[in-house]
């Protein structure tokens, strides 16, 4: 318990920049996450204006060469990926939330933490410097599968690949941080009476996340200092010529790569978890059956991985055995999925903003999840893979976790990380702009796929089956939706930066909510509890019968 | 649903797509009723004066069957859906039917290069002639290729015929397909691989037989002329 003690600061700098304080490392995480969305936001809006009139101008930006096109569809990918989606759902809420949640002071490591954040802060900054080298940022692939990859000479550039192994490394050295302070923290620094099955689900689904993240990075570490030396010391570990073998990469990469799609959607569910009983006033559905199916989740995901490789040349008797696992963690995903829409039935719904992008979350995902079974089908995929049915696929399963749980989160958690609310109104235009805009955006992409309509190509007039009324007439769509999309964020961030001024006072529980973060001021003072709180119950009891008030916080003895 | 995929022109194309179609009613029965519960309770239950929740923690296994009687169903359909792709998959990739035809297919940055036996059926002899980015197969016959890649990886994709097979330098990859169905259709690089990617592109011609054998004799004489040329030239 000693390691999270702390003086609190006094200068600016102690204080706002280099601050051992959970929550301003938080938002430090917060802040340059979204700044970084709105990068990636710009380069998807390039893509899609490319993609809608291919060979014109793209207003703000000029040309799209097909050199431009890699580079922007490559840089989208990871930074949509490494520096929105794991920042916002990992390091920010759950810098933010973990130890408010189980009524600690701080973090076990505060100063692993700090140092944590300006790890992730120098390799933003590696990243974004690889646009401006000589040759241009990555282009190969948030994938960055070798041969390509592996040499200047086949990828065009010299330095760009380099630094995205370089950003990327460093990036994971901060995770690696925070996954450790994660796990640490929820398990010695509980507040007395707080046993792990009372912990809220977010703590669990984070540590979850967490320990995914630590076994299944070794193997991509290992796989990018390989390419690393392929580039830079003229070894051939990925070179056929000498002996090496490209798809040992793959095998590397989606050992990590898999499991990282779950790193990323179970903090989402956690979200989900949190916001579902306190606007429908019930406790959370199967509390111990969620635990349970996020942990057998955990397990599949490490057995899944080939199954972005079905085509890649592995062995073709491969397929079937990670076919059945890939299709088989639907049912844990199901039974997550499932309690959520049970813990709705007999509740007291209420249509909150958090609440709506909660829901949202749910319906959106559902078809995100559905449509795996497509592409986990092998010979399905066959047809599917690299095609625009994939990029449909796999937004529809990462937006709700990245976009809908996290905006549920900020509507949700923003009274006590600023101790102010959100305007309702301009929060629920929000939400039904958004989702009328991710489905204008991403439902056109099904169809594009199942015409034959392959990724990443710059071009689509290329192609004599391409260049017909319909795909044009859809790219139009999701261009429209993606430009929609992006104004539609317009008054969430007029929206959070009013209220930081002119919202109405929280106080510090003003959503009636029995989790230990609504026990303390909104925002949290130095140490976070003036009091060290006692948790005497599990996390959802809403609506205990025999009791005038519909919620029985856990800190409440009796 | 099928009729925004290419007109099918492979003896397996109609297996995939009909397994497409069986997983997309299968997943979407599912999907429609999960969509249903989720907005009937949202809008069922809706916050009113007069009406509390009710207080259901579904700790015991009884009332945990609620969501884990679906699963089960769910389990079911996914083992279903395993038993009836296996099959399909083994068809078109696990198998290798005698070949009518051979052809040796290279990725290149940015080009297939296609190698045809010549009326030896040997490769690597003399009679040996290659074509960039055109290839011709006869109608309903059984071709098996030889899958390389010269630089990066490539993926062979020709989607009338339902056929993608990436192709990795340092591998030989074979498979097969028979086409049934006349026309020229188009055969895109799927995997990124470098500056011109997009613009990676073969024309696959399938043709009846004897046209195929016209075409095939046109060619061999063709290289025959040129490899007399080059004798000369070098005597």
């Amino acid at each position: 318990m000693t390691g999270a003690a702390h003086e609190e600061p006094t200068s600016f700098l102690r204080k706002y920049v280099f601050s051992l304080d959970h929550k301003v490392i938080a938002k430090q995480y917060l802040f340059t996450a979204i700044s970084m969305a709105l990068v990636g936001g710009l380069l998807a809006y390039v893509m899609r204006m490319q993609l809608a009139s291919p060979g014109q101008e793209v207003p703000g930006y000029g040309m799209v060469s097909p050199a431009g096109y890699n580079t922007l569809m490559t840089m989208h990918g990871t930074i949509m990926i490494f520096w929105v989606a794991m920042p916002l759902l990992l390091a920010a809420l759950g810098n933010f939330l973990i130890p408010l949640m189980i009524g600690a002071g701080d973090m076990a490591f505060p100063r692993l933490n700090r140092l944590s954040y300006w790890t992730f802060l120098l390799s933003t900054v590696v990243l974004i410097s690889s646009f401006f080298v000589p040759g241009g940022a990555a282009a190969g692939g948030w994938t960055t599968y070798p041969p390509l990859s592996g040499s200047a000479a086949l990828s065009g550039g010299a330095w760009g690949v380099t630094l995205w192994i370089l950003a990327v490394a460093l990036e994971f050295a901060a995770f690696l941080m925070g996954g450790i302070n994660f796990i640490t923290t929820a398990v010695n620094m509980r507040a007395p009476g707080m046993k792990l099955f009372d912990m809220p689900l977010m703590v669990w689904m984070q540590v979850a996340a967490s320990v995914i993240f630590l076994f299944s990075v070794g193997p991509l570490i290992a796989g990018a200092v390989m390419l690393l030396l392929d580039r830079t010391a003229g070894t051939g570990f990925y070179n056929p010529a000498t002996g090496g073998d490209p798809i040992l990469f793959q095998h590397l990469f989606w050992f990590f790569g898999h499991p990282e799609v779950y790193v990323i959607l179970l903090p989402g569910f956690g979200v989900i978890a949190e916001i579902l009983p306190v606007f429908s006033r019930k406790p959370i559905f199967g509390y111990r059956m969620i635990v349970y199916s996020t942990i057998i989740t955990g397990i599949l995901s490490f057995m899944v991985w080939a199954h972005h490789q079905f085509v890649a040349g592995i062995d073709p008797r491969l397929a079937t055995p990670f076919s059945i696992t890939t299709i088989l963690i639907s049912v844990p995903i199901a039974v997550t999925t499932f309690a959520f829409i049970a813990t709705l039935w007999r509740g007291s719904i209420e249509f909150k903003t958090p609440m709506l992008f909660a829901l949202g979350m749910l319906g959106v995902f559902l078809l995100g999840g559905v449509t795996g079974i497509h592409n986990g089908t092998p010979a399905v995929d066959i047809y599917v893979h690299d095609t625009y049915f994939v990029v449909a696929h796999f937004h529809y399963a990462l937006i709700p976790p990245v976009f809908f749980s996290f905006l549920a989160a900020i509507y949700f958690w923003y009274p006590k990380m600023f101790g102010r609310m959100m305007n309702e109104v301009m929060g629920k235009l929000h939400f039904w702009l958004t989702i009328t805009f991710v489905n204008v955006t991403f439902l056109p992409m099904f169809p594009l796929g199942l015409m034959g309509h392959q990724r990443r190509i710059s071009n689509p007039n290329f192609f004599e089956a391409l260049r017909t009324p319909e795909v044009e007439r859809l790219h139009d769509i999701a261009t429209i939706g993606a430009i929609g999309l992006l104004l539609s964020q317009i008054p969430f961030l007029i929206n959070f930066v009013w209220s930081l001024f002119r919202g109405r006072e929280a106080g510090p529980n003003p959503w009636r909510a029995t989790t230990l973060e609504w026990a303390t001021t909104s925002p949290p003072g130095h140490g976070n509890f003036e009091v060290a709180p006692r948790v005497y119950r599990g996390p959802y009891e809403y609506s205990v019968p025999g009791r005038d008030e519909d919620w029985l916080p856990q800190n409440v003895s009796g | 649903m099928l009729n925004w995929f290419p007109e099918a022109a492979s003896s397996y194309a109609g297996d995939i797509d009909r397994l497409f179609v069986f997983i997309t009613v299968v997943v979407g029965v599912f999907f429609l009723l999960a969509e249903a519960a989720l907005v009937f309770f949202s809008l069922r239950y809706r916050r009113t004066e007069k009406r509390k929740a009710a207080y259901i923690p579904a700790r015991t296994l009884r009332s945990m069957a609620w969501v884990l009687v679906p699963c089960a169903v769910i389990l079911g359909f996914d083992l279903v859906i395993d038993a009836v792709a296996a099959p399909v998959w083994n068809e078109v990739k696990q198998t290798l039917p005698a070949a009518d035809e051979r052809v040796r297919i290279q990725g290149e940055q940015w080009a297939w290069r296609f190698t045809y036996p010549g009326p030896d059926g040997l490769f690597d002899t003399e009679d040996d002639f290659q074509l960039v980015n055109e290839m011709h197969v006869p109608l309903d016959a059984v071709v098996v290729f030889e899958l390389t890649s010269k630089d990066v990886l490539h993926s062979l994709w020709v989607p009338a015929l339902r056929l993608k097979q990436d192709a990795v330098p340092g591998r030989m990859i074979r498979g097969w397909f028979k086409a049934t169905r006349e026309g020229r259709y188009e055969v895109p690089c799927a995997e990124i691989c470098g500056l011109g990617h997009t613009l990676m592109k073969a024309i696959l011609v399938v043709e009846p037989p004897e046209t195929y054998r016209e075409w095939l004799r046109s060619k061999t004489q063709t290289a025959a002329r040129a490899e007399v040329g080059h004798r000369e030239e070098q005597g």
